[in-house]
């Protein structure tokens, strides 16, 4: 297969890059792979289950957070743990958000989860003997699968283990997420989009369906928020801002979100781009901004949507307004 | 009362989202940007107008015709933009909206620069005033007064005039409207020019008492649309109540408990949400 060969490249490239690239560019796939986790969660909501989150930065707060409390107020410094614990709590953040939210589609439940959003945002900023407000957290530096590589120089420690490391999850976070999609659940959950009412009189219980779905992509945001800690060394509340889950809806919608892998080619993309655009003027959001609206108007189905141009989107029904 | 004046300008912003909400069915989040817009043209304006050797006592002129100007804008926006979407599902043309939000940002900053810019020193031109026992700006009272005017201006409009009927026909029935001769793109062109001239005219009468940054927008838009969401989405009362509720919650807030701030506002939009998704005023058209 065509689509398989390209990935073992990609893979092969991927693997490789910290070996042949200059270490700026492999500290760039940091955010990127952290993003990417993010993404192959927010597309279940998006792509998959037809519900687009403007509020999905709590969770990416809610697992960086969860992170860097961890090694600045308990003596918990492994990754591991790390990533355990921000999955657990954006679980449990996003189970009890989700329940309140699932109720509602379409706009309601855009403004619902930016409302859940901000709620978190104000309390990272106001709360500031908890969170350190807008100065936000330090995160200190993991040991990974238990071993302490604090003798390392940071760079060197970013671009070998922690690159590895991080790509090891992004993988894992890939392939779990292939199972979702590929399994009854995913089935059904495309069903509960394209027509509820359907799903329903089939026995399928729509609001149970969008729930786990919910759950399932904030563990995921949470993941990839705690990835993005420790490169950086810091957390603060713009992670968790509402802009932020406007930028990465964006990724999604630039990759192309009626295919599995374009939100992550959209979070490569928008990482890379930005980088570039940023070392020529500071005005990145001008160009981006134009960036977006024309996917918007012209080309609602993103590069995916480009590259794979006369395939029927298995998501057609999105980009046309329903007559509900 | 610092919080009433900060609703009457909420008042004017949330009135421009809900004027091309109930109309035209788009949750604008560009409205913020427009508010900075407003904002830092009425600085340029103002400056401009002293420079000239205007008098101090009228620089109120400069800021609402700067604040008004501007607001074409919106014209641009929904020729240039909005109109391709109208079919589309609407987290497409939120996201293009949100589009605008970045454009702006940059746009601004390209034109003004990143420095904070104000009026100086014009907020107390017109004196204070003592009421209630509390000592206000006359500036605070002016602003107050003519956001009332300007509600009564819309629902006047809404209500009274040929314009405000089609207007709330094509809100309740799009199609019915279109068979009945209206022509739909006049229609959606003025109403999205009138919302975001709102949301400049609320910048530039802000601008006085506060300084113009590039941000303000962004931080607006989410007070905004609490405002919205707490009074119903598409109703003027709405707006008008939730401005209130908005901006007198906050100022409270701010006197009592500070942490609590925006984030009770957001607990309430939460629970109107929840038990009350219309919003308080839900279901009374635009």
């Amino acid at each position: 297969m065509k689509g398989r060969a390209l990935l073992a490249v990609l893979f092969a490239v991927v693997l490789a890059l910290p070996w042949v690239a200059p270490p700026y560019h492999v500290l760039l796939m940091l955010p990127f792979m952290a993003y990417a986790v993010v993404l192959l969660g927010l597309n279940l909501l998006f792509g998959y289950a037809g519900l687009v989150s403007f509020g999905h930065a709590l969770f990416i707060g809610v697992g960086a957070y969860t992170g860097a409390f961890l090694t600045t107020h308990t003596s918990v410094r492994s990754l591991e743990a790390m990533v355990l614990a921000a999955a657990l709590v954006g679980g449990i953040v996003a189970a009890l958000v989700g329940a309140l939210c699932v109720r509602y589609v379409k706009i309601y439940f855009g403004m619902l989860t930016l409302a859940f959003g901000m709620v978190f945002y104000t309390f990272l900023l106001k709360f500031y003997r908890v969170t350190g407000g807008d100065e936000g957290m330090r995160v200190l530096r993991p040991s990974l699968l238990g071993v302490n590589l604090d003798a390392m120089a940071k760079t060197d420690y970013l671009v070998g283990p922690y690159y590895y490391y991080s790509l090891a999850l992004l993988v894992l976070a890939t392939l779990a997420m292939w199972r979702i999609v590929h399994s009854p659940f995913g089935l059904c959950l495309r069903t509960v989009r394209d027509n509820p009412v359907k799903a329903e009189s089939l026995g399928l219980g729509v609001a149970q369906y969008r729930w786990r779905a919910f759950v399932i992509s904030g563990i995921y945001a949470a993941v990839g928020g705690a990835l993005l800690g420790p490169p950086t060394g810091n957390v603060d509340p713009t992670l968790a801002y509402w802009t932020q889950s406007g930028n990465i809806v964006f990724m999604t919608l630039l990759g192309g979100f009626a295919s599995f892998f374009g939100p992550v080619l959209g979070a490569f993309v928008f990482i890379y781009l930005q980088d570039t655009v940023m070392s020529v003027v500071p005005y990145w959001r001008l160009v981006f901004g134009a960036i977006l609206a024309f996917i918007v108007i012209w080309a609602p189905g993103g590069l995916m949507g480009l590259f794979a141009r006369g395939r029927p989107a298995p998501t057609s029904r999105i980009l046309s307004r329903t007559s509900s | 009362m610092s919080g009433v004046f900060h609703a009457a300008i909420l008042f004017l912003v949330a009135a421009g989202l809900q004027v091309v909400f109930g109309v035209q069915k788009i949750f604008n989040l560009a409205c913020g940007s427009f508010y900075a817009l407003g904002a830092y043209a009425g600085v340029s304006a103002v400056a401009a107008f002293t420079a000239a050797g205007g008098s101090p006592a009228l620089f109120i002129l400069p800021l609402v015709v700067a604040g008004l100007a501007v607001g074409l804008v919106g014209a641009v926006v929904e020729r240039g933009l909005l109109r391709f979407v109208y079919e589309r599902d609407e987290t497409f043309q939120l996201l293009l909206t949100f589009a605008v939000v970045l454009m702006m940002e940059d746009a601004i900053r390209l034109t003004w620069g990143t420095a904070p810019r104000s009026t100086a020193g014009l907020y107390l031109a017109y004196g204070q005033a003592r009421l209630l026992g509390a000592t206000v700006p006359v500036y605070n009272l002016i602003v107050i007064a003519a956001s009332l005017v300007i509600a009564g201006a819309i629902g006047w409009l809404l209500t009274r005039t040929a314009f405000g009927r089609i207007m709330r026909a094509s809100a309740d029935n799009r199609e019915m409207a279109e068979a009945l001769g209206v022509d739909m793109r006049r229609v959606y062109v003025r109403v999205f020019t009138l919302g975001t001239a709102l949301g400049t005219l609320g910048g530039a009468l802000v601008i006085p008492a506060t300084a113009a940054m590039s941000e303000m927008g962004i931080e607006l838009i989410v007070e905004a649309f609490a405002v919205v969401v707490i009074g119903g989405l598409g109703s003027m009362r709405g707006a008008l109540v939730g401005a209130l509720i908005v901006g007198v919650l906050r100022a409270v807030a701010i006197a009592v408990y500070p942490e609590l701030d925006m984030l009770l506002i957001y607990l309430i939009v939460i629970a109107v949400l929840l038990l009350r998704p219309r919003g308080l005023f839900g279901g009374a058209v635009a």
